[in-house]
């Protein structure tokens, strides 16, 4: 690999400890992957905060990074493991909120803003079309890489870091035009409505990708879509299909940049997604929990949310999971009040895929794809999709 | 017999290998604390990794393993080296922050269990004594 004399100086050590590291990370990845060079990253999203996931150890790690390591770029931060205001109240325990925190505070000392969120793009950590990232969670990347157009490896979290330390990325995958041409066709001949929808239709064709063994699709057939409904698709497309990025025809910003091939055509029929839909439905299962915002809720998202709760009381535990200064703008749109005054709580920094919630509940409706799939995976829960409006129709019954 | 590889981290260490046809995964797949593998059905579970060179396909599962990888390392319950067929970007990064010495594109059916060997993660090559 081919590196700048500023890029040696790094990794021979010249600009500290937790350059040194960074740059040894990132030059080993750029060997295994075969770039030439480095590219500069104007934006980092780090993933591995959830003290559930990263343990002493992981924490151990950051704050060894933290001593002399400063983020060269903008950097925000994925999900935590609670809510850092309100944890008590989601029942989550006292040690492990000690942790949590410490673990955030580490994070904080490398300059990196602490937003506790998978939708950075909500949050003012957004860049445009065809600059170079490095963002960890899969949603997100998918998201920046197919609705933005920018261009993001699906990073972990030590790589991300090391990335945000630097404000380098080694250049390869999806930096690379080439990597990013269309593998296979997909018409949709259906109806495709609602975060839910569209979470399913993410699952209907992320599976067909993973039994093809093909990454990026050009998605015909989809008139109109919102940002909230793009959230959601590239969260079940990336959860069900590991997919980083697909072109979506009239909607994505590089649909019309890349050759398709010929053959490699699937399509997705109305009868695809009722199939799609019922696998997201569980036999037996009685719910005791609903949870919005995964990925987190968008300010437009919790405004629906307020009017169909408006002057109701909800009968099951009913949480929102969204950014911090979206909440903020809720509190002050007077959303958060009548959300808080049905009975519904806000988990604010944190989502219902990384809290520490198993055991607490046994039955959870969402409208997203990919917390089914963590709700069973990670919490053993049993699981149904609905809409919007269903969830919250069920969480007043 | 010395097999060349690629490197993946620098560093050298010599002890006895530990061979799997398994994928491996840190995160869930190994008790940092005992150094024991404890994936259920796999084909080392209830064998101690610690100390040894461990000799394995490709590492699978959550990138949270490269952090379990770091945090044996504390513990010192850590394999001496690692060698693998083919290098996942979970294992190297475990193996760069926890500073493990470790060489890909080896024929891992070449080595047995219980065999002495050398990897010299800095040329990228095992030697079988």
């Amino acid at each position: 690999m081919k590196l700048t004399p500023e890029e040696q100086d790094m990794l021979d050590g010249k600009h500290g400890k937790a350059v040194r590291k960074s740059m040894e990370i990132l030059t080993t990845l750029g060997e295994i992957f075969e770039a030439e060079c480095m590219v500069d990253v104007c934006s980092v999203q780090v993933a591995g905060v959830s003290y559930a996931n990263l343990g002493e150890a992981g924490l151990e790690f950051l704050s060894e990074m933290a001593e002399d390591g400063k983020v060269k770029v903008l950097t925000t931060l994925n999900p935590a493991g609670m809510d850092r205001e309100n944890w008590q109240a989601l029942g989550i325990d006292e040690e492990f909120a000690k942790n949590q925190i410490r673990v955030i505070d580490a994070f904080a000392k490398m300059g990196i803003i602490t937003t506790c969120s998978c939708t950075p793009y909500l949050i003012g950590n957004v860049p445009h079309f065809g600059q170079h990232v490095a963002w960890a969670e899969s949603s997100a990347v998918c998201y920046a890489n197919s609705v933005i157009g920018a261009r993001t490896n699906r990073e972990g979290g030590p790589s991300a870091l090391a990335s945000a330390l630097t404000g380098k990325t080694p250049k390869y995958g999806y930096h690379i035009d080439e990597n990013r041409h269309v593998q296979v066709l997909v018409k949709v001949n259906a109806q495709v409505k609602g975060t839910d929808g569209f979470g399913v239709l993410g699952k209907a064709i992320g599976d067909r990708l993973i039994k093809l063994g093909k990454n990026i699709p050009f998605i015909a057939g989809i008139p109109s879509a919102t940002v909230e409904e793009l959230k959601s698709f590239c969260a079940s497309i990336a959860t069900y299909g590991g997919t980083a990025l697909f072109h979506m025809e009239g909607i994505t910003p590089e649909f019309d940049r890349y050759p398709k091939p010929n053959g490699n055509v699937f399509e997705i029929n109305q009868e695809d997604l009722k199939k799609a839909r019922s696998e997201l439905v569980d036999d037996g299962l009685e719910v005791d929990f609903v949870s919005i915002g995964c990925p987190q809720a968008s300010i437009y998202e919790i405004e629906k949310i307020a009017n169909l709760l408006k002057g109701k009381k909800v009968k099951k535990e009913f949480w929102i999971t969204t950014a911090r200064p979206i909440k903020r703008i809720a509190d002050e749109a007077g959303y958060s009040k009548i959300i808080e005054d049905a009975g519904a709580k806000f988990a604010a920094d944190t989502c219902c895929v990384v809290a520490p919630i198993k055991g607490h509940f046994k039955g959870m409706m969402v409208d997203s794809a990919k917390a089914c799939y963590y709700g069973r995976a990670t919490n053993k829960f049993k699981v149904k999709i609905g809409t919007i409006e269903e969830c919250v129709e069920e969480a007043v019954k | 017999m010395k097999l060349n590889g690629r490197r993946i981290y620098k560093g050298v260490a010599e002890g006895e290998a530990i061979v799997t046809k398994d994928g491996i995964s840190f995160y869930g797949g190994v008790d940092p604390d005992t150094g024991k593998v404890v994936e259920v059905g796999h084909e080392l579970e209830g064998q101690t990794i610690t100390g040894k060179i461990l000799v394995f396909p490709t590492g699978k599962g959550s990138t949270v393993g490269s952090y379990t990888l770091y945090r044996m390392k504390k513990n010192n319950t850590a394999p001496a080296a690692i060698v693998n067929r083919q290098i996942d970007t979970i294992i190297a990064v475990g193996c760069i922050i926890s500073e493990i010495p470790c060489v890909d594109k080896i024929d891992v059916n070449e080595i047995k269990t219980g065999q002495r060997i050398v990897v010299n993660g800095s040329e990228g090559t095992v030697e079988v004594k």
